[in-house]
């Protein structure tokens, strides 16, 4: 096909999964600081970055995304410790699936954005979106209305509930005992 | 638990070769804790293949549905609604299940997407070892909790092989001997004695496959009603 001869250019759509605590914080202060940034970005806020997972991502590229990001805290100031570690290793595993799949892994990134650095939350906005540019859209994009599957509703269990399990409850001889007075005189030593 | 793993992606393609409606069941018991075959895993594969498919143009449709148990036949049941609308029922059970899914829906061809490993245990996220090889005939009791019959590269019943090496089997280097592992734990336990005692050679003919079990309680009701 021949792009320049299209009515509309190419516009990118990029998605941003931000944590609550440093990067989505970051977005908001590049707000107040007046920094213009990509409108191409779609922020989309999470408690913690180690909240993402390869299904949402995946998903997101499924729907047409052309570049997917996570942002979270810089590395050691996560606000869960480790939240924005286990993150780093998702979108690791995430790229990877992509790759197989046969979709640029460059399209997703993750991005340690401290809640002080407005300026680098709209640096790194400019810079995925840039990059989408680059690689062009998404081949999914056309095909995302497209009913290719989903999920199905298991049936209800027709079976009754099964009694609650006591499951890690120690149960001790010396306490039935207790439980029937009459038996408890002739006990060996509790 | 059994562990299993999911089979790469082209061999999973290559078996859905030609197929249109494609039904993902996933099981929810023990290949849904090592990370093989659940629910998750299961919205994984399928979105990794529809994505996959339309790339190549291909038109197909992908349902997924996870259920709590692919070995129990109440559980299997609960596919019946939507069996029927596929072509191909594309199971992340571990080969118990599908074999068993395979076997309630005998007109539908079922296959594969995990190969299965073993029973074993969790030893830290992400990671499992085999602990046991059902023989049968268990001898944890002679052996403080360590089975000679998995660990053993030799299933010695009796004492190590010569090629123990610093704790270490001859077989591998980084395996360890589960003989030093057994003595170390009974010493420990102050049960040494108990490695006097020689044990008869192992029984393999009750390992006879394939495996039957029938509850003792249900034995006697079944004479019963044969009766």
């Amino acid at each position: 096909m021949n792009e320049p001869s299209r009515a509309e250019p190419f516009e990118p759509k990029v998605v941003a999964y931000c944590c609550t605590y440093c990067a989505y914080t970051a977005a908001d202060l590049a707000g107040s600081l007046r920094l213009e940034y990509a409108p191409n970005v779609r922020v989309v806020k999470i408690l913690c970055s180690g909240k993402i997972d390869a299904v949402l991502l995946l998903r997101a590229f499924e729907d047409g995304a052309d570049a997917v990001y996570v942002a979270g805290c810089a590395i050691g100031d996560c606000h869960f410790l480790e939240g924005n570690l286990r993150a780093i290793d998702t979108v690791a595993y995430a790229k990877k699936v992509l790759a197989e799949i046969g979709l640029e892994p460059e399209r997703l990134e993750f991005f340690p954005i401290p809640a002080s650095a407005g300026p680098l939350f709209a640096q790194r906005a400019n810079e995925m979106t840039d990059r989408a540019r680059e690689l062009g859209p998404n081949p999914l994009r056309n095909t995302k209305g497209r009913d290719a599957g989903g999920k199905l509703a298991p049936e209800p269990d027709r079976h009754p509930p099964l009694p609650e399990a006591r499951l890690g409850t120690l149960v001790r001889h010396a306490d039935r005992l207790a439980d029937c007075p009459g038996e408890t005189s002739n006990g060996s030593s509790t | 638990m059994i562990v299993a793993k999911r089979k790469p992606l082209e061999q999973i393609e290559a078996m859905l070769e030609g197929f249109e409606r494609i039904l993902i069941a996933g099981c929810g018991t023990c290949v849904a804790v090592c990370m093989a075959g659940g629910e998750k895993e299961v919205e994984l594969l399928a979105a990794e293949l529809r994505m996959k498919g339309k790339l190549e143009g291909k038109r197909r449709v992908i349902d997924e549905i996870t259920i709590t148990r692919q070995c129990d036949k109440e559980y299997l049941d609960q596919l019946a609604k939507y069996a029927g609308e596929y072509d191909v029922i594309l199971s992340t059970a571990c080969g118990a299940g599908v074999q068993f899914l395979a076997e309630r829906y005998d007109d539908k061809l079922v296959l594969p997407a995990l190969n299965t490993l073993f029973i074993g245990v969790a030893e830290g996220p992400g990671e499992w070892s085999q602990r046991c090889m059902a023989c049968e005939e268990c001898v944890l009791d002679q052996t403080g909790g360590i089975c000679p019959m998995t660990m053993c590269a030799k299933n010695l019943l009796n004492g190590p092989c010569g090629g123990t090496n610093h704790g270490k089997c001859e077989v591998d280097g980084q395996k360890d001997c589960a003989w030093t592992l057994i003595y170390n734990k009974l010493k420990k336990l102050g049960r040494l004695d108990v490695l006097r005692k020689i044990q008869p050679p192992k029984d393999y003919s009750v390992m006879a496959k394939p495996g039957r079990f029938t509850h003792e309680a249900f034995e006697k009701a079944e004479d019963e009603e044969g009766k």
